[in-house]
């Protein structure tokens, strides 16, 4: 099992890698278009602001490069959000493989939100033993909306998709590897897609 | 919905947990990494690492525990003390820091949280301010809170808020140490007055405490570290008294 994290200088890549390590899995940390292909499993992390992410990721042609991706690949946060149509922040395109636009939520609530809540609504593999209304931690000011592709569902202020999934793309709002045991249960169900 | 956070703080020194009563008076506490596990096993939500001694002494300790805590913990934390650059915000990160929180630093130089957020994010970026209520009107204190300063702790959440900090971790000076409660008129101002988290600290001294900082002082989460520390607020006996009260909280 050969697990890449893709590492194109946006984030926090550190607490995803230790997280599989305490699964037993080592991540290779890589922006390497060859190594991420040959990858069984792709890691798309991200954090910090959406245009600059994106133009890291064009600067590298990792934004054509990851459409292309045949293994399973897992979007955390802004790494999910990117794979999206488009997003407000920055007034950024996507890689456009989820169908869904991400927007800034409202000042009728503090932004960002930041902490746990829960996620309803599961549909997927990637949920196995996860209970509904289970607690995750999460660090956004921007959501995508629900779409065809919603496979869990949280409510801050509204109500909105906290992961997508689209053939072998799935995407998470939240922070696994930073979810306590529910989180890490969702990257072992990843490691076993 | 989204929960209410309790956040243990533990204060670091020498690679040791410390807790100063009123900031001075030291006592031992254990080992920083074990003590994390420990707490996220009981239900903390997350964790705050404050480098009490980092301005005077080298960084590679502290970066090294970092290090370590990322390794073995899974809930999120933040590190702070003496964090003054890019390059240490960089550094902290990179050992696997989810946020770094500055204080001093920030109002000596209060572009740096617009240069933190910039090339961080708002997300990791939090703003720690000490404060003191003298004759009615609550003043920022520097350096753990021994310097006074002229300026308004509501002006500069307000600014702090403005230059793209994430979130907002408030002590009380006047409550810190006491036992008595938080400093909830202060802390329903800020959350009323801004739109980002705010953090209660200081004055954490029994569970009714926790509970009227989430009620009348609007407070996102509340921080401490004897109470835990010492075993007199256990936090799963905590977090049920929460729920009980209606406040939603991680169970």
């Amino acid at each position: 099992m050969k697990l890449v994290i893709i590492d194109y200088g946006a984030g926090n890549i550190k607490s995803i890698q230790f997280a599989f390590k305490r699964l037993g899995i080592d991540a290779v940390l890589s922006n390497n278009p060859k190594e991420i292909s040959e990858a069984d499993k792709v890691i798309f992390p991200g954090v910090g602001e959406a245009s600059s992410a994106m133009e890291m990721l064009k600067s590298s042609g990792l934004d054509i490069l990851i459409p292309t991706l045949k293994q399973p690949v897992l979007g955390i946060c802004l790494g999910m959000q990117l794979l999206c149509n488009y997003t407000e922040e920055g007034n950024t395109k996507g890689i456009g493989i989820f169908n869904t636009t991400v927007k800034r939520f409202s000042d009728n609530v503090k932004v960002p939100q930041m902490g746990w809540n829960i996620i309803k609504n599961l549909k997927s593999d990637l949920f196995n033993g996860i209970k509904e209304n289970e607690y995750m931690y999460l660090v956004h000011s921007y959501y995508a909306e629900h779409c065809e592709e919603t496979i869990a569902a949280t409510d801050y202020s509204l109500d909105y998709a906290s992961a997508l999934k689209h053939n072998n793309f799935y995407g998470v709002q939240f922070h696994p590897e930073k979810s306590s045991l529910a989180g890490e249960k969702i990257l072992k169900n990843f490691i076993e897609l | 919905m989204l929960t209410k956070r309790i956040i243990p703080c533990l204060d670091i020194k020498n690679g040791r947990t410390v807790k100063g009563v009123n900031f001075v008076d030291l006592r031992d506490a254990g080992d920083p990494v074990e003590l994390a596990k420990q707490y996220a096993d009981l239900g903390a939500d997350e964790l705050v690492f404050l480098d009490i001694s980092a301005t005077i002494e080298g960084r590679a300790t502290t970066l090294e525990m970092v290090l370590h805590v990322a390794e073995q913990v899974n809930i999120p934390f933040t590190v702070g003390g003496g964090i003054s650059s890019i390059e240490d915000v960089d550094a902290l990160l990179k050992c696997g820091a989810d946020k770094v929180s500055i204080n001093s630093s920030a109002v000596k130089r209060p572009e740096l949280i617009n240069e933190l957020s910039n090339k961080f994010g708002s997300q990791c970026i939090v703003v720690a301010i000490d404060a003191k209520q003298i004759d009615g009107n609550w003043k920022v204190h520097l350096a753990g809170g021994s310097i006074p300063t002229d300026i308004d702790l509501f002006e500069w959440a307000k600014e702090v808020e403005n230059r793209g900090a994430g979130e907002i971790l408030f002590t009380s000076m006047n409550h810190d140490g006491t036992k008595n409660g938080f400093a909830n008129l202060a802390l329903a101002k800020l959350s009323d007055e801004l739109n980002i988290p705010i953090i209660a600290s200081g004055g954490a001294g029994n569970v009714q405490h926790f509970i009227d900082t989430f009620k009348e002082g609007k407070s996102d989460a509340a921080l401490a570290a004897s109470v835990f520390h010492f075993g007199e607020i256990l936090i799963p006996e905590l977090k049920k008294d929460l729920k009980k009260n209606n406040i939603l909280v991680r169970l």
